[in-house]
This record gives structure tokens, sequence and C-alpha cells, in this order.
């Protein structure tokens, strides 16, 4: 069990009809491992999510979770993961306890080891004295620890997090970060999808980039930045953007290893940034403003994905 | 053959576990309470005023040679009518609910629960709020004199018939509906059975051309079968209205299941 990836996946497709959401990915995913998916939206993200959990079938491809086949042993497989979906799917008909027990239900826990594994549940997200209320006067980062409670209650070997921190204010993200954390720390596998660049770098061994159903590139968070972009990123503004954009951009190549001009401000890529301001400067170019930066897996992104705005 | 392939693939204790959701609703505060007591009062108050009250201005009634009051020829009609609405409402209005707007049935099949058993489930648990209705319904009839207590004893399976084949052609509707607009298609279409279906007239009063097509429509099927019952009239007739019924029960559920299958898992 130990060397055998627990999801692995070889030239894994989904089309709806004409359209192609997954053409072709190969993944392998280690026990314990924390893997994201990142990508812009309409990236394929989500449908190969719910291949992985055994929702959706896919159209040509191998797909194997934990050793067994995706498409013959859906029930077995999905017993054994926890899925935390995009949007919250809570039972507003229910209490926050009755949400845990009739889901552990499904599972096939006896009533009372459900009621134990609620409570203890509600002990880890912190819900505890909300156990008896109902799920609509939550708030946003309540109702998304119970989905993760939920998503724990067959004490499951994968748990899937679909975009799990979207919407929330930053003390909410930064506990159900320490939450999953703590869950990585138990040799929980965890597998999210985000387009939250530093949620990547917290919570992520490794990942890969999703653009048009295609996997673009794959690393730790480190190893992509020092692959796709340079150690630090020079941003400077000059007086008269945009029109004298293109200008100043022309006056600063060579710089760094790559010029990147935009509306409000020209990124400049280089391994050294005080060096570069030094050379900028000598260059007899006077910014209205600079401000030197380590290059993020943002950069990354933006240099795999392109900036435009896709919906 | 649809029985042997369905019970092949379903899990007693995952469809229990579909209907514990259900009761854990019950259990999580008053608000789904409501909603099951409210749908028993429809059919008693159509037996009061038109079958009691309309029923002093008709005086008797002779069908197929036997005199009744006209009472005790709606009577059977609103049981049947309260097992259908019984299962009706809760494999319409809750079942779409759930589907579309909830997203329970999302959150069920992340678990081993498959589409198949998400259906019979559902179904299980209309029937047993049908049932509620028509055993509440059946004392009423008996205490009012409106039927035998021992052939109301054998009315009540078939009663639970009723409800199973109303619950299964309600999923099956509800995985067709787009949004609540169709409610009203649905209401209306569910009215008219309720107004032709043998319910208030014998249907052999219409047009042969109508009469026929009432005997197409489940409603029908059920409120002679039911009032068959309740009179303690044995007719070979009975197991016919009662395959027909069956036969419903049974399409309605694999067609819903399929569909959950197309909605939720593509």
């Amino acid at each position: 069990m130990a060397d055998q990836p627990l999801i692995y996946a070889r030239g894994l497709v989904k089309r709806f009809g004409e359209f192609t959401a997954v053409d072709g990915i190969d993944l392998d995913v280690a026990p314990g491992e924390a893997f994201g998916f990142l990508g812009p939206n309409g990236a394929g993200k989500s449908s190969t999510m719910r291949m992985i959990g055994c929702v959706s079938t896919p159209t040509t491809g191998e797909l194997r979770i934990l050793g067994m086949d995706a498409v013959h042993d859906g029930p077995r497989i999905r017993a054994r993961l926890g899925v935390c979906p995009q949007l919250d799917n809570l039972d507003p008909d229910l209490t926050v306890r009755e949400n845990l027990v009739t889901y552990a239900r499904y599972f096939g826990l006896s009533r009372a080891e459900s009621r134990r594994r609620a409570d203890e549940l509600l002990e880890f997200v912190q819900l505890g004295d909300r156990a008896g209320g109902k799920v609509e006067p939550l708030s946003g980062g309540m109702k998304r620890r119970l989905t993760i409670a939920r998503a724990m209650v067959n004490d499951p070997d994968l748990v899937l997090l679909d975009e799990p921190t979207t919407g929330l204010d930053p003390q909410a993200r930064h506990l159900l970060w320490e939450r999953l954390f703590r869950l990585k720390q138990r040799g929980t596998t965890l597998v999210l999808t985000t387009h939250y660049m530093d949620e990547a770098e917290q919570l992520c061994d490794r990942l890969v980039v999703m653009d048009g159903g295609r996997i673009v590139a794959e690393g730790s968070p480190r190893s992509l930045i020092e692959t796709y972009s340079t150690a630090e990123v020079v941003e400077v503004r000059f007086p008269g953007m945009p029109e004298a954009g293109p200008r100043f951009a022309a006056a600063l190549e060579g710089v760094g290893k790559r010029v990147d001009p935009l509306p409000d401000r020209v990124l400049v890529y280089v391994d050294d940034g005080d060096a570069a301001l030094a050379e900028i400067h000598r260059r007899g170019l006077e910014p209205s403003s600079v401000l030197v930066r380590r290059s993020t897996l943002e950069d990354v992104f933006l240099h795999l994905t392109g900036r435009t705005l896709v919906d | 053959m649809v029985t042997t392939l369905v019970a092949s693939r379903v899990s007693p204790g995952r469809v229990g576990a579909v209907i514990g959701r259900n009761v854990g609703a019950l259990r999580s505060g008053p608000s789904y309470w409501i909603v099951l007591l409210s749908g028993f009062f429809e059919p008693l108050l159509y037996l009061l005023s038109i079958g009691v009250g309309v029923g002093a201005l008709v005086g008797d009634l002779t069908v197929d040679g036997r005199t009744m009051s006209y009472a005790s020829f709606v009577a059977p009609a609103m049981l049947a009518v309260s097992a259908m609405s019984g299962a009706l409402a809760e494999t319409t209005f809750n079942f779409f609910f759930k589907l579309k707007y909830m997203k329970t049935f999302e959150a069920v099949l992340a678990t081993p629960v498959r589409p198949i058993e998400i259906a019979v489930g559902e179904l299980v648990w209309a029937i047993v709020r049908g049932s509620l209705y028509t055993a509440i319904f059946l004392v009423v009839m008996v205490a009012m004199g409106l039927a035998e207590p021992g052939w109301a004893v054998a009315a009540f399976p078939a009663t639970v018939l009723v409800g199973l084949a109303f619950g299964g052609l309600g999923m099956a509707v509800s995985t067709l509906m787009r949004g609540w607009q169709d409610f009203d298609l649905m209401g209306t279409g569910q009215f008219a059975l309720f107004l032709f279906s043998g319910t208030f007239s014998p249907v052999q009063d219409y047009p042969v051309g109508v009469e026929v097509l009432i005997q197409i429509t489940p409603l029908y099927h059920a409120v002679e079968l039911v009032r068959g019952l309740c009179m303690g009239v044995l007719e070979w007739g009975l197991l016919g209205h009662a395959v027909y019924l069956a036969a419903l029960a049974g399409a309605g559920v694999w067609f819903a299941s399929r569909r959950l299958t197309r909605v939720l898992c593509d």
C-alpha cells in the first residue's frame, strides 16, 4: 500500500457533449501528501475532482483511487473518501449535530458511533456550542468548518476539498488552514483546488497548474517558482502611465530576465532586486514608485495561464 | 426482472440511512411536523363538505346495481386521494427541493449511497407519510359508519400500494421539473385527476371517450381498488387495478433513479 499511489490517473479525459473539460491528464498522488490543483475558472479542476470523488465517470483513461478502479468500485472507494464541495450543501432541515449524525449513517456507521463521531468532530471544528441549532444562522466560515467536519465523519483516507476557503474572511481562512494542517499531520491525504496562491503555498506539498483541461506545470510551490519565475520581482510605476507604459517597458529591457508591462505598472523579473534597481537608476529612469518583492506562485500562475480574464 | 435487478444493487442499510435523514428532520424542529400534519386535512374537508354536505342534497346513489349513500361513495375515493396527496407532496415538493435547491442528494451521492437507494429510500418515506394519513382517515370512516372495520383493515394495504404508485410517479416527474412554474402545471393535472377519477360521480356517467381516457389515468385505478375493498366487493377487476398501480410504482422508481444518475453523476 505504501508504495502504491493513492490516486493514479493516466490519460484521464472528461467530455460533456462537444466540450472537453479535462483533456488527458496524468496524476500520481502519494499517501500523506497534500496535493493541489491550481488554475483559472474552467480549467477542469472541479471536473477532475468529481471524477476522483467517483461521482462522475471518466469519458476515457484510467483512474485508480486507493488501489481500486474508479468506475467499478465507486461505492467502496467513496466509503473511504471525505468530500468538501465548492458550494456548501449542508442540510438546512437538520440541526448542526444531526447533519453529521445523518451523514455518518450513509457510511453504515451505527447510530451510537455516529453520535460519538459527531460530537468529537464538532469539538474539532469548534462548533460544539452550536450543536443543537440550525445551519442557516451560521456564518460562512462556520458552515465551511461544518462541511469539513462532515467530510471527516467516516475517518477518510483521502479528503477532497474544492476551493475550501473561497468567500471566507481572513480569520476564518486561517482557522481553516490550521485545522487542515492538523489533518495533514495526522497522515490524511489532502487533495484541494484553489485559485488562492497563498493557500496553495500554505497547504500544498505539491501542485499542478491546469489550464484548458491540461496540466501545464507540476511541482512543489518552491520548485515551480524556481522554474517559471525568478527569485525576485521589481514592480515599478512611472508618471504618465498607461500611455507611457510601452516606452518604459522598452527602456527596462535587459534589466532582468523578463519584463511584463501592465496598464498601471511594469514588472521586472530579476534574480537580485537591489542590483536591478541600481541598474534602473543608472539608465536614468525615474519611477514614481518602486516595490521589490519575492516571487510568488501568483507570478508563476499568471505567467503560465495568462492575464486574460476567464469566466 | 426489474425487481431482481433492483434488489441486487440496493443495500437495506443505505436505504435506511436515506429514510433516517427525514426522521432526523422531524427530530430537528417543528417545521417539518407542520408540513406533515397540514397535508392530512384536505381530503377530510372534502369528505365533510361534499360527501356529507352535498350528499344530503343528492340522496342515495345506485352504481352497478348497488345502492349506497353519497357519502359512502365519496369516502373511499377521498381515502385514495389522501394516499395520493401524501405520497405526491413528499416526492414532488420535498424531493424537488432536495434535488434542485438544497443539493441534499448531491451531498448524499458523495457517500457510498447510490441513486437507486435514494429513490427507494425517499419512496419508502413517502409511503410512511401517506400511510399515516390513510390510517387516520380509515379510523374516521369507521367512526362515521362509512366502512366496516374488517374491510377498512383490508383497504389499508391497498392505500399503501396507491402511495407507492403515486410516490414513484411523483419522483419521476420531479426529476423532469425545470422550476416552480412546472408545479402549477402539475397542480392542475392533480386537481383534474381529483375531480374526474370516479371520485364524485361514477365514471360510467361520462361519454364513452372521456370514460376511456379516465381509465388510462392512475387515480381511477386507485379509487376503484380502494372503493371495492372498502365496500367489501371482491372482484377480479381489483387485481387488474393493483397490477396497474404496482407497474406504475416500479416504472417510476426505475425512471427516477436513472434520471438522478444522469442529472447528478455527470
